[in-house]
């Protein structure tokens, strides 16, 4: 075996490429069974609505319009991603934050209320946000820290608290011909994210504003606090074991609290990042809780649980996501790309399975690669092959070939 | 007053169905998250057997076919979950989750094809109506609307306790959901206790699911899904400590104040108080909050749940 030959190998066998592999699988066999299911609905324009759906942007053939319509898609990637952040924070704590949902709706709550009723700056807006959704987030982490109510039901039904409170709070400040909300931009223009110039960027489209470059500053933030600090180890221990946590005097029960906290932050910021640029208004008669703390679950997984891996992630559902929007009316509805991120996150769920599989493969193959070694070898060889099927792993693979 | 009662009644009955499909999945060992989807694939195919059945059938056979169709659509779906929980030792947690957002999505993307072909284009909805088919499942004792989802409650319960206490095969099912090696040391096969569970909770959660759609509408919009019904269920499931008589009294506490957004109206003293219909449809999911902040400390779940087996652990 020759040197660089050996280093492209660790590199196949490094985690980060098989969580990389193992998500690529997920979105193949994802778009695959969505386009079985497009074909079983209607298979004369199924190959055309797959295609639509994944050339999103580029369904227009002018750059200008491609420009402006990419822009769309990142307005909404970023509060994926930080709802995505606020399921991986928490899931690297041991707690599985699906309220993501309802703290997103919160967020987006105080942040309209708080620019329309109020007429705070921006900064103020999402400030406020970040703090009521901080809270309505502590309020899973007291029941599950000393209560023992399982974070999942307690989540789900403050998703349904918060999308009623949020409807009635908002009725106050909506058109009175229509449910939606005023345009911020017309009643409240002081509490529009600024866009810093970033709109000409994107062929003037106006609503992509600094929520983009925060957000992605967030997730760099949260992959230092997580890999990097005292603060992020003590978090991570508490989810590996919490007895082991706590024996080691770690304050488990605030621990828990504080993530969850975190984690009701970066969803309602979310919220706020969305309709702090105008680029949606609510609708006060929204009768099911939004998809977008859904889709965070389905990034953050997707992303190999690693908040960079989240960006590419988070933008690849909204990219699908927002994709919907081109299929073939007649034939089909949008809802096929809901469709395809909920088989995405099913097949996550093997992902544990498939990284096992490489690892035998890999395994295998190792012992392949000495075995043949071996036979060409001298004796000496064999000591090494002794050695052999006790620990297949790459250090004795690269004994064995120097050997 | 009447009304109230009927709704809590039906609203009761939907919870007990679910909440004890989930009671044997979990004491099996298998947390079912997901009972929310698989009601709303189970009310999928319940309603898609009283769209297309022919008015002429007889009564007995309309409500017997949407059963079979409901159940035939959430066995076959819950069986996702046993195969990537049981088999491939997936995350409960996430498998669940998963479940419920496609149930919703798959239902609403199929449900619209449909509406699209037969319409020709016109009806984009994600509605399915059953009108007609709907009046074989009640019955009218003066002006109380009686349905037959209460009986099917009632029957489920018995055969419930009955199973999981008195037969040998519910005796091993909740081993397995307390200790699965020691189930698997007598002989008993871990694997197969725990997909009858799932399977099992996927006949109850479909019933349920299509018990719950013919409560009180004659359709349904599938882009709704069942808002959080199924999770109502699995806090009625905790609060009735995962026993079938307690999770039936559970069940009649939560319809009530289920019932009471439906029906609050028509009740004098209720309408006086003058309370947006919000807070009552908040009603449920609070009462929940609060009733499982105060049952959970001393949970009696069944031991291994939530983790996969591994024969090689003891």
């Amino acid at each position: 075996m020759s040197d660089p030959m050996k280093k492209k190998e660790s590199f196949f066998q490094s985690d980060g490429f098989q969580s990389l592999l193992a998500s690529l699988i997920c979105i193949l066999l994802g778009l695959l069974i969505g386009f079985i299911v497009l074909l079983f609905i209607n298979p004369s324009g199924a190959a055309g609505a797959i295609g639509a759906v994944i050339k999103n942007f580029l369904n227009y053939s002018r750059a200008a319009l491609q420009l402006k319509n990419l822009g769309n898609t990142l307005v909404k990637t970023a509060p994926l991603l930080m709802c995505s952040l606020s399921v991986l924070f928490c899931y690297k704590v041991g707690l599985f934050n699906i309220g993501a949902a309802g703290q997103y709706v919160v967020g987006a709550c105080i942040s309209i209320y708080a620019a329309l009723a109020w007429g705070l700056p921006w900064w103020l807006c999402l400030l406020l946000a970040i703090l009521v959704g901080g809270i309505y987030g502590a309020i899973v982490g007291v029941l599950k820290a000393y209560c023992n109510v399982n974070e999942v039901i307690s989540g789900i039904m403050l998703n349904w608290i918060g999308l009623y409170t949020t409807n009635m709070i908002l009725t106050g400040v909506k058109e009175s011909t229509s449910p939606y909300t005023l345009h911020l931009r017309d009643y409240a223009p002081q509490s529009v994210l600024p866009n810093m110039g970033l709109a000409g960027l994107f062929a003037g489209n106006e609503y992509v504003s600094i929520a983009i470059p925060l957000a992605i500053i967030i997730a760099v933030a949260i992959k230092v606090i997580l890999d990097k600090t005292r603060f992020g180890y003590e978090l991570k221990a508490t989810g590996y074991n919490k007895n082991a946590a706590k024996y080691a005097g770690m304050a488990e029960q605030r621990n828990i609290i504080v993530t969850l906290a975190i984690g009701g932050a970066l969803a309602a910021c979310g919220g706020a990042f969305l309709y702090l640029t105008d680029y949606e208004l609510w609708e006060v008669t929204t009768s099911a809780v939004p998809g977008m703390g859904f889709n965070g679950i389905a990034a953050a997984f997707l992303g190999g649980l690693n908040p960079v891996g989240t960006i590419f992630s988070s933008y690849f559902i909204q990219h699908i996501t927002s994709g919907g929007a081109y299929v073939d009316k007649n034939l089909y509805s949008s809802q096929i790309s809901d469709l395809i991120s909920a088989i995405i996150i099913y097949l996550c769920g093997f992902v544990g399975f498939m990284k096992l599989t490489m690892k035998k493969l890999n395994a295998s193959k190792a012992a392949q690669d000495i075995a043949a070694n071996n036979a060409n070898a001298e004796p000496a060889g064999q000591d090494a092959s002794k050695e052999k099927p006790a620990d297949g792993s790459e250090s004795k693979t690269e004994e064995g070939g120097k050997a | 007053m009447l009304l109230l009662l009927q709704y809590t009644l039906i609203f009761s009955s939907v919870l007990t169905l679910v909440a004890l499909g989930g009671c044997y999945s979990e004491h099996s060992g298998v947390i079912n998250l997901g009972l929310e989807g698989i009601m709303v694939i189970g009310a999928l195919g319940g309603a898609l057997v009283m769209r297309f059945i022919p008015a002429s059938t007889p009564g007995i056979f309309v409500v017997l076919l949407t059963l079979l169709g409901a159940v035939a659509f959430g066995v076959a779906y819950a069986a996702l979950l046993a195969v990537a929980c049981i088999n491939y030792k997936a995350d409960q947690t996430i498998v669940g989750t998963a479940l419920n957002i496609l149930g919703t999505a798959l239902a609403t993307v199929l449900v619209k094809a449909i509406n699209m072909k037969l319409s020709g284009g016109d009806d984009v909805s994600s509605t399915v109506q059953y009108v007609s088919a709907k009046q074989n499942f009640v019955a009218y004792i003066g002006s109380f609307q009686f349905n037959w989802f209460m009986v099917i409650a009632i029957i489920a319960l018995v055969v419930a306790y009955v199973v999981l206490y008195k037969t040998r095969f519910g005796l091993r099912m909740m081993a397995c959901g307390e200790h699965p090696q020691a189930a698997a040391s007598v002989g008993i096969s871990v694997y197969k206790m725990r997909w009858s569970g799932v399977l099992i909770s996927g006949v109850f959660g479909s019933i349920g699911g299509i018990a719950y759609i013919l409560a009180g509408v004659s359709e349904w919009k599938f882009e709704n899904g069942v808002a959080g019904f199924g999770f109502l269920a699995l806090a009625v499931m905790i609060f009735g400590q995962w026993k079938p008589t307690k999770i039936a009294l559970a069940a009649l506490l939560f319809g009530l104040f289920r019932a009471l957004s439906n029906v609050y109206i028509g009740i004098d003293f209720l309408a006086n108080l003058n309370i947006p219909s919000t807070v009552y449809n908040m009603f449920p999911y609070i009462i929940s909050l609060l009733v499982l902040a105060l049952t959970s400390k001393n949970s009696k779940a069944p031991k291994a749940e939530g983790i996969p087996y591994d024969p090689g652990q003891r």
